[in-house]
């Protein structure tokens, strides 16, 4: 062998070519998103791919932010810029637990970032639970905002009475779409099967019922002012709720004061003015059972009392008295949980997130967003917590030489998925689906408009 | 799954979900006045790592405007364009700047500051701050977007 032939191979031998890192992210939603915006921009030339379930991204920016808050889903424009970066490559129809597994992942990869969110509810566990319309929240959710799962939701909309558990922004949010009146509801991105259903709605009364007090309320101020301010919408507070409330105003930092002001104000300017509809929030009552025969017809309340010294942390204990009342839905909205999508993750079943510490999961293996955090926190939190994450990556990256060989990337996983005949959705086909959908939106939009 | 099927199965039925977004799409660029005869005033945003940016904006651009229109890289800024719905605009300003603005914030913009992190008695929605010839040579603080997710 002569030396010229032999002389590249040494060379590709002890090359200092830079390793091109190879990350993989699994779910398009805020958290992945983020932290890709943020990798990507620190990095160079990476290979990021973003994996997800559906063969749509954006998680819940697209299935749970409420259709008639459009605005908030600007921050779509923000993740399109990153997906359309040559050095991002969005991966549609890939599930992790059934079609890769975290193992795999691991192989070909040189760091895993874990962001598949939390789309479980949390359980009641009281007796009733599987009544006729008892409705987990986040199934209307999905059903409102074009979940495909969730478009044939069995909920009956016939009774005038409605009982949510949960007094968070996705209880308000499913309030304030039940409440809301028909004609300000068409101008939303809701689906058509919803509108539908809710046009012929007879509800009435929605109490929302929470197991602590006006001082713990879990609502942010921005939803419950929309609250105050729906058209043809009486708020009804039980002032006993807010006995020895004031008093603690003057301790509270500013959000938890403002917010605790409004409901002072909304409380002392109620009345019964001339509203079809009413909104009853209810402080201090645990569910603790479900009745009705072939639908729900009452709900068992336990009154509580609150147990601290730190106000705001006060944990609520169940007293002997109980209540009951009519209702003829019942929505629980006690919370979002994560699963564990593939054995291997360490997963902490009781909270209902990945176990981590530092939202380090293992060597090269992270977790950002809700999967990490839980269920809480609007997309502010979740952009935070992935720039946060994004930094953590690239510190280890250097401290812990996570880029010390060669890896396979998407060229390893593609094998695995062609053998399952998984066809993968890309950002192109996603283009092409989103533009189908614009077309057909206007095409209601304008035979709406002849109608009218 | 063929794509086609894929298409038809997760089909958000959505009514006008993209007709929307044609809206507002080119939101983004500016909402301010046409920029003909503007005068031109400076502002500084100041990092919370301390690096000082210049830029220029025209009378009637908010400081959203500014910090789009001039490409600054402020991670996660101006999130809803503008929209009051996110928060990410978050800037603090002096306590003399913040009295003599001639705008107080609205209920709904304290509602979102609600939501900021490091929010100060100061702080403001820079979507919600429009430029004027008094503002020339302001200075505004960018507070850090990540609240250390290790603390
Ligand atoms: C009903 C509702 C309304 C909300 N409204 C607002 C609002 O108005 N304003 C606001 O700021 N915030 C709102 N939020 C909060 C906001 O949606 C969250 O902060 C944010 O979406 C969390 O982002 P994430 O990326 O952690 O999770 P997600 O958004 O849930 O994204 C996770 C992604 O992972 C995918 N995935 C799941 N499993 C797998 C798997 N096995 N393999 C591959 N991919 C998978 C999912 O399909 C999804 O795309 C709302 C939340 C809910 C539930
Ligand atoms: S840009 Fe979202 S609130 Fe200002």
């Amino acid at each position: 062998m002569s030396f010229k032939t032999s002389f590249p191979i040494i060379k590709r031998i002890f090359s200092t070519v830079p390793i091109k890192p190879k990350i993989c992210i699994v779910g398009a939603g805020p958290a992945g998103f983020y932290t890709a915006q943020h990798l990507v921009k620190k990095l160079e030339k990476p290979e990021i791919d973003i994996y997800e379930r559906l063969p749509v991204p954006f998680g819940l920016v697209r299935f749970g932010v409420a259709p008639d808050h459009p605005d908030v889903k600007n921050v779509i424009h923000t993740f399109t810029k990153t997906a359309q970066n040559p050095n991002v490559r969005f991966l549609g129809n890939i599930n992790l637990g059934s079609n890769v597994t975290l193992e795999q992942l691991k192989n070909a990869y040189h760091v895993v970032l874990l962001t598949y969110g939390a789309e479980q509810s949390k359980t009641l566990n009281i007796p009733g639970e599987n009544i006729n319309n008892v409705i987990e929240a986040r199934k209307i959710v999905g059903w409102y905002n074009g979940i495909p799962w969730d478009t044939d939701l069995n909920i009956d909309l016939s009774g005038e009475k409605v009982a949510i558990f949960g007094q968070g922004n996705v209880a308000i949010d499913v309030a304030r779409i039940l409440l809301t009146p028909i004609d300000e509801l068409k101008k939303t991105d809701i689906t058509q099967h919803a509108l539908d259903a809710i046009s012929t709605s007879k509800i009435k009364t929605i109490s929302l019922i929470g197991r602590r007090g006006p001082l713990q309320a879990a609502f942010t101020i921005k939803e419950l002012r929309e609250m105050l301010k729906l058209r043809n919408c009486n708020t009804i507070w039980q002032p006993q709720d807010f006995i020895g409330v004031s008093e603690h105003l003057p301790t509270l930092v500013r959000p938890r004061k403002r917010l605790t002001e409004l409901m002072l104000k909304s409380l002392k300017e109620q009345n019964d003015s001339a509203c079809n509809k009413e909104f009853k929030p209810i402080f201090h009552r645990s569910p603790l059972k479900i009745l009705g025969k072939s639908k729900v017809e009452e709900v068992v309340l336990g009154v509580n009392e609150l147990k601290g010294d730190d106000i705001l942390n006060q944990k609520s204990s169940l007293t002997d008295i109980r209540e009951s009342i009519k209702c003829d839905l019942v929505v629980s909205s006690i919370g979002y949980k994560s699963v564990q999508a593939d054995k291997d993750i360490p997963f902490d079943s009781h909270r209902g997130i990945v176990n981590h510490f530092n939202n380090k999961v293992d060597k090269g293996v992270y977790v950002s967003g809700w999967l990490g955090t839980g269920p809480t926190g609007v997309i502010l939190t979740t952009m935070g917590n992935a720039f946060a994450v994004a930094d953590l990556i690239l510190q280890d990256m250097k401290e812990e030489n996570l880029l010390n060989n060669n890896k396979g990337g998407f060229e390893e996983i593609i094998k695995l998925l062609n053998k399952q005949n998984v066809q993968v959705v890309s950002w192109q086909d996603w283009e092409k689906i989103d533009q189908f959908e614009q077309s057909e939106g206007k095409k209601n939009w304008e035979t709406e408009g002849e109608d009218s | 799954m063929a794509l086609n099927n894929i298409l038809r199965s997760s089909l958000c039925v959505s009514r006008t979900l993209k007709f929307n977004y044609f809206k507002n799409n080119h939101r983004i660029v500016s909402t301010g006045q046409p920029a003909l005869n503007k005068k031109e005033v400076e502002i500084t945003f100041v990092k919370a790592n301390g690096e000082r940016i210049k830029a220029k904006g025209k009378i009637g651009d908010s400081l959203l405007d500014v910090v789009v229109n001039n490409n600054i890289d402020l991670d996660g800024f101006g999130a809803c364009e503008g929209t009051l719905t996110c928060s990410t605009c978050h800037l603090i300003l002096k306590p003399g700047d913040y009295e003599s603005l001639p705008d107080k914030p609205t209920d709904e913009e304290l509602d979102m500051l609600d939501l900021a992190y490091d929010l100060t008695d100061t702080s403001r929605l820079g979507c919600q701050i429009y430029l004027s010839e008094k503002l020339d040579g302001l200075e505004v603080k960018v507070p850090a977007t990540i609240n250390d997710a290790r603390s």
